[in-house]
Parts: structure tokens; C-alpha cells; sequence
């Protein structure tokens, strides 16, 4: 409910929100302002045509208090596949926690620090770009999330810089104090020519009906290349709506991947903005649901300038009586010839009951253009079960073997090998006996 | 080994095979030819099983046993392999995941134990050896982006993996340069033991100069409408299916 959110809303802004300057604090109301005016979408809006948000509207979510106890490092580990030498910055209940991170190792130039020190230790790049590449006028969640600005990652790469190991993120949610909600909200600057590989995950270490609602602003500078990957892995009960947004000058590359499995209720959104000439985005995605989940992917690519690609390619693998929705949206603006544009969504439905929402939306405003999109719904393909069971694998592990290398195939995309071989693992196991 | 009896056998409501009566023994090579659309693949699909095809009359016994009766894995299982004229690609399964799931599971058909990783590994050197595959095919996805070409060796490979006691080889010769034509022929004759049997289906001569069968049968309108011995090739070759067809077409 929207009076809970001004509620919290006031009580933020009255302790004073961990020291944040002048700027940040107008941002905040007028974002909140915003969320007021624009209230929680209905299924009437278009973006939200499939998805019901009512389950997060109707319920009241303070903060997120910390935990009844403190997380450990052992808890995390499930979370951190196995990588010990990464940067990484953990986030418990939406908090930064210092003794859980490290950021040791890294190279000059180079800035990761959680947001309230960022105001300190970079505030001309944060009051630059907050609130300012994720448009929240029209979008309800951004603008909740902005008004609860207070703490997230912010990154940092100076020019040429290259980062050799993963960055991750990696976001919390232990409800055991009781549900609530945690609104992170994140920055990346790489400057140009700059490289680095960030890796966002979201969790739960317990069951609750938590909201986390997180923001995440990405510019990507002049030739420079980031590869980010968005795991959202939640409680079974949780709701999650996160929003990648990114803007890429000239001769930048992005290398996106959305992996979705948790939550009852999850949205992602994932855009980017081709702002100057030759770049490329590739935006990647595979969403697995079971139960009643429901797992929404929107994604949208903004073609501005011309001799620029865009390749994706979405996968989804359904059970039970979950629904997925893909809407993949491509915009070629006037000026983007020789845009090169794929898209691909692909679902595989287990079940009677699971269902998926697919729609590709493009519009090509250039002539001189080569965009395609295609969308396919199916079960296992009968001709590849005969030919696996023509070699002798019998019919279930035959089964089985397909569904996984469904997944496999999206997800052998991802070049970060340990994120990687952890996911596929993962989905090896999730679809077979042994 | 194999004893085809009045096989009858149907797509939807389309009767494909009106009785095919065909005897295999062990140690034999038979060529099966006959014009496009007489009913080669849907013989050798049926043999494996495809679930497509509905058995509308008569048996098919392997080796004393009714074959109809049993699943497709439990036909390879028991020795059958077919090489398809169209293989399959399996996107995001690599063929060496494949091929060793494959025979794990025909020894396991066999009461032998699972072959452990490296000793498979050496396997797989000597037999893709065999059909002079580069052994990057391994780690790509079945059949995925391979050549046409490369899909055909792939299925001799998997056939030299499997080593089936009766293996059908469903236009294996097409889409071969004269140099693969050579390697997967020799391919199956070094796999060639007393105790197997081949049935090639190929619509061309040169390929029976590399294996020679014992038998040649004549396919048209679902029947077989000729056998004979290795000569008959070459007279179809010189005249062609028409002379045969006329009793054929009912
Ligand atoms: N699953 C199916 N459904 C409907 N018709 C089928 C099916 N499979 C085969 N047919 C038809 O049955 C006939 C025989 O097909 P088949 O593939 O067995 O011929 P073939 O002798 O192998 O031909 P080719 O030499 O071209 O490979 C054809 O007319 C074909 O269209
Ligand atoms: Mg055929």
C-alpha cells in the first residue's frame, strides 16, 4: 500500500538517511512525489499487461530490520561459487556489511564502495548520474526505489582500466526479524576504454515474504566493455522487481545475462541505451519456474545511433502452474541505420498448467536496417527424444538430458566460468535424478 | 537375426509399408534401394521404433524375439542401431556427454559396469580414428552446426561407439565427398564381424563397390519388388527403377 511507503518514506527522510547530501535528499522527494502520483501499475498498462503486481501493492512493507542474527561468512557460501580471491560487496537486508566484503586487490583506478561512502569518496560522479539513468517519472518502481535511496554498490572503473576479477554484488534478504522490504540501489561508471565483469546476485537466507525492489544504473563509456550478470535466486515467498539500466557511448560493449528462479513474484527489466556509434549488446536470459512462481522479464534496447548490433537471446523453462512473461522490446530511432538487431525467445513448457506471455515489440523508425525476432513455445521435441532413445538412453534420462541442454544452450553463453559451470550444475541438477 | 514378415505400416491415416517380407542372418550386408518416397526410411524408422509409424499387420522377429514389442532404447539396447538419413542436432548436449550416456547405457543393457571417463576417452580416440573425425567434434553439441557431411560420420562414429549387432544405415552415402564416402565405408567394413549384419539403404552403386552386399532388394510402393545378389545394383544402375515398378504399383 502506498500510505505504508510515505509512512517509511517520512521516517527516513527525518533520521536523515545516513548522511546523504542536499542533492540526494531532493531526488528522493521529488522521486517520492512521483511514486505517489503514479501509485502501483494495474495489468491496464501496457508494460504490465501480464503481470499483477497486486501482491506487492496490497501487503505493507517497512524496511527490512536486520537479522535476528548476524550472517556468517558459511551462509554465504553457497552464494560465492567458490571464487575467493573476487571483490565483492555484500548487502544483508538491503545494509552494507562491511565484514562480509572485500574489496582488497584492487587495481588502481579503480572505486567500489557502498553508496553512503561514495557521497564522500566520489560525489561528483554520484550526483552526476543518480536518479538520473534510470528514468523514474514513468516508472512506479524506480521512483519507490529512489525515494528510499540509501545505500547499494557503487563502481567505479577510471579509463583503461581493466578489472580481472569479478566484481560481485551480492544482496541478502534474511527475513528471520520479521518480512519487509529492501530498496538497494546501485551505480556503475566505466570510463573509457575501461573493463570489468559484474556479477549482481539476490537471495534469500530464509523463507518470508520479503520485497526486495532494486535499482541498478550502469554507464558504459567510450569503447569501454562490461559484462554484467543479474542473478536473482530468492525465497520461495519473496517478490522481486529489479531494474538494470544502462546507457552506452560510443564503441561500448555490454554483455548482459538475467538469470531468474526465485521468488513468487519477480520483475526484471533490463534496458540499454545505444547511444553512440558501434556498439554492441548482447542481453541473454533464462528463467526456470515451477509452482505458482511468476517470472516477468522485460527487456528494451534503444538503437539511437547507426552501425550498432544487438543480439538476444531469452530461454525459459516452466513446471507446475508457473507463468513467465518475456516482452522484448527493440527501438531503432530515425538516425540507426545499419542497425543489426536479433532476438530470440525460446520456452519450454513441462506442464499442462505453465504458461508463458511472449512479446517481441519492434519498431524500426530507420530504413536501412536488418532486425529479427522470433518466439517459440513448445514441449520437448519428440524427433530429438527418438533420437536419444535409438542410441539406447532410456526414455526418462532422455527427457531429462533435453530439458537440461535447453537451459544449457542460453546458458553456455555466459563466459565467466565459475558463474558458469555453477548455473549449469545447478540446472543439471534441478532436471535430472541424479 | 532379423525376420521381416508382411509388414505393414502406416502415418496418419497414409499406408506407407504394404508388406515388406525380409530375412537377415548374421555375417550378411543387404542394400536396400528404391525410388524416393517407396518407403526406405519408414522401413529402417520402423525398425528403430519411431513412434510416427503404427504396425498395421505382420511381425518382425530379432534375434527370436518379438522386436515390435520393445521400446526404442530397448532396441538399441539389444543390438539395433540405425544411422539417419536425417540426423538430429541436440542443441546444448555435447557428443561426448552423449555418446558415453549412450554406451553406458547399452552396457548396462548388458549387465557390464559403467566404463569410467579416461578408459572412454581412449575409446573414443580409436574409434573416432576410424572415421577421421577431428576430435573437437566431441565437445560441440550433437550434430549442431555440423556439415552434412559431418553429420554422417558422426552417426558411423556413434555406430563404432556402439558396436550393434544389426546396424541400418539409412542413405549414410549422400551428401559424401568421394573421400568420406571412402572413410565411412571402410568405417563400416572394419566394424563388419560374423556375428553382425548391415542393411544399407542407398539410392547409388558406389557406394556398394566400397560395401559390397550380399543382397540387393528393390523398395517400391512399400514392397519389395525385386531381390537379387550384387549384380542387381548394377543393372538398376544402367536401367533404372522403371522396368520394375509396373507390378508394383498397385
Ligand atoms: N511421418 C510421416 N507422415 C506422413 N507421411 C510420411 C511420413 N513419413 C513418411 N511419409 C511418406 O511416406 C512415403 C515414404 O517415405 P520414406 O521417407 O520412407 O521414403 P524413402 O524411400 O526413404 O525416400 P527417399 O529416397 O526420398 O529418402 C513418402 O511419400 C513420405 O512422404
Ligand atoms: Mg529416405
Amino acid at each position: 500500500m502506498i500510505e505504508s511507503y510515505l509512512k517509511g518514506f517520512e521516517q527516513l527522510a527525518s533520521n536523515g538517511g545516513s548522511a546523504a547530501p542536499d542533492w540526494a535528499r531532493s531526488l528522493r522527494l521529488s522521486a517520492i512525489t512521483r511514486f505517489e502520483a503514479l501509485g502501483f501499475p494495474t495489468t491496464k498498462n501496457e508494460d504490465w499487461h501480464f503481470t499483477s503486481v497486486a501482491p506487492i501493492a496490497e501487503r505493507e512493507f517497512d524496511l527490512l530490520a536486520p537479522p535476528a542474527h548476524r550472517v556468517t561468512a558459511a551462509q554465504l557460501e553457497p552464494l560465492t561459487f567458490g571464487a575467493t580471491d573476487w571483490h565483492t560487496l555484500v548487502f544483508v537486508n538491503g545494509r552494507y556489511d562491511a565484514s562480509l566484503s572485500s574489496t582488497k586487490g584492487l587495481p588502481d583506478g579503480v572505486t567500489l564502495v557502498p553508496l553512503t561512502r561514495a557521497y564522500e569518496e566520489l560525489p561528483l560522479l554520484v550526483e552526476q548520474y543518480l536518479g538520473k539513468v534510470a528514468a523514474y517519472e514513468g516508472q512506479t518502481f524506480t521512483a519507490l526505489n529512489t525515494a528510499f535511496l540509501d545505500d547499494g554498490a557503487v563502481l567505479h572503473v577510471g579509463r583503461e582500466v581493466e578489472v580481472a576479477r569479478p566484481i560481485h554484488l551480492l544482496f541478502v534478504s534474511d527475513p528471520s526479524a520479521g518480512a519487509g522490504t529492501s530498496q538497494p540501489h546501485n551505480l556503475i561508471v566505466l570510463d573509457r576504454s575501461a573493463k570489468a565483469t559484474v556479477i549482481e546476485s539476490y537471495a534469500g537466507l530464509g523463507d518470508g515474504a520479503y520485497f526486495t525492489n532494486v535499482v541498478t544504473e550502469v554507464v558504459v563509456g567510450d569503447g569501454a566493455t562490461l559484462t554484467h550478470l543479474k542473478l536473482q535466486r530468492e525465497s520461495a515467498q519473496a517478490y522481486h522487481v529489479g531494474t538494470v539500466d544502462v546507457r552506452q557511448a560510443r564503441d561500448s560493449h555490454l554483455v548482459q545475462f538475467s538469470f531468474a528462479t526465485g521468488a513468487a513474484l519477480s520483475r526484471t527489466n533490463i534496458y540499454t541505451e545505444l547511444r553512440g556509434e558501434g556498439c554492441g549488446a548482447t542481453l541473454n536470459g533464462l528463467y526456470l519456474g515451477d509452482g505458482e512462481q511468476h517470472i516477468d522479464h522485460q527487456t528494451r534496447i534503444e538503437h539511437v545511433e547507426p552501425n550498432c548490433y544487438s543480439r538476444e537471446h531469452y530461454k525459459g523453462i516452466l513446471d507446475g502452474s508457473a507463468h513467465g512473461v518475456f516482452n522484448g522490446k527493440v527501438f531503432v530511432h530515425p538516425a540507426a541505420q545499419k542497425t543489426d538487431g536479433k532476438q530470440t525467445n525460446n520456452t519450454l513448457l513441462l506442464s499442462e498448467k505453465a504458461q508463458i506471455d511472449t512479446k517481441p515489440q519492434l519498431e524500426i523508425f530507420a530504413d536501412d536496417v536488418k532486425c529479427t525476432h522470433g518466439a517459440t513455445v513448445g514441449r520437448l521435441d519428440e524427433t530429438s527424444l527418438f533420437y536419444m532413445k535409438s542410441r539406447g538412453i532410456d526414455a526418462r534420462t532422455a527427457r531429462e538430458l533435453l530439458t537440461y541442454a535447453f537451459a544449457a544452450d542460453v546458458l553456455e553463453t555466459i563466459e565467466q566460468v565459475e558463474v558458469r559451470e555453477a548455473l549449469e550444475a545447478a540446472t543439471l541438477q534441478r532436471y535430472t535424478e541424479h | 537375426m532379423l525376420e521381416i514378415k508382411n509388414l505393414h505400416a502406416t502415418a496418419g491415416d497414409k499406408e506407407i509399408l504394404r508388406g515388406i517380407d525380409l530375412t537377415v542372418n548374421a555375417g550378411e550386408v543387404h542394400a536396400v534401394m528404391g525410388p524416393n518416397g517407396s518407403g526406405k526410411s519408414t522401413l529402417a524408422q520402423v525398425l528403430a521404433g519411431h513412434p510416427a509409424y503404427e504396425v498395421t499387420a505382420g511381425t518382425v522377429t530379432y534375434e527370436g524375439e518379438d522386436l515390435l514389442a520393445m521400446d526404442p532404447e530397448v532396441r538399441a539396447q539389444q543390438g539395433i542401431f540405425l544411422a539417419f538419413q536425417y540426423p538430429v542436432e541436440i542443441p546444448g548436449v555435447s557428443n561426448a556427454y552423449f555418446l558415453r550416456a549412450a554406451y553406458n547405457e547399452i552396457r548396462k543393457a548388458r549387465g557390464e559396469e559403467e566404463i569410467d571417463p579416461m578408459s572412454f576417452a581412449d575409446l573414443m580416440d580409436e574409434r573416432m580414428k576410424l572415421v577421421e573425425m577431428d576430435p573437437a567434434m566431441l565437445s560441440r553439441s550433437v550434430n549442431t552446426g555440423f556439415s552434412g557431411g559431418e553429420k554422417k560420420r558422426n552417426e558411423i562414429l556413434q555406430m563404432a561407439v556402439l558396436e550393434p549387432k544389426l546396424a541400418v544405415l539409412d542413405e549414410t552415402d549422400s551428401g559424401l565427398d568421394i573421400d568420406a564416402l571412402r572413410i565411412v565405408a571402410n568405417g563400416v567394413n572394419s566394424l563388419k564381424r560374423p556375428d553382425n549384419a548391415t542393411i544399407v539403404v542407398t539410392h547409388y552403386q558406389r557406394l556398394l563397390n566400397y560395401i559390397v552386399p550380399d543382397f540387393v532388394h528393390v523398395l517400391a510402393g512399400g514392397r519389395i519388388v525385386r531381390s537379387g545378389g550384387k549384380e542387381l545394383a548394377l543393372e538398376l544402375e544402367e536401367k533404372g527403377y522403371d522396368w520394375l515398378l509396373e507390378g508394383a504399383v498397385a
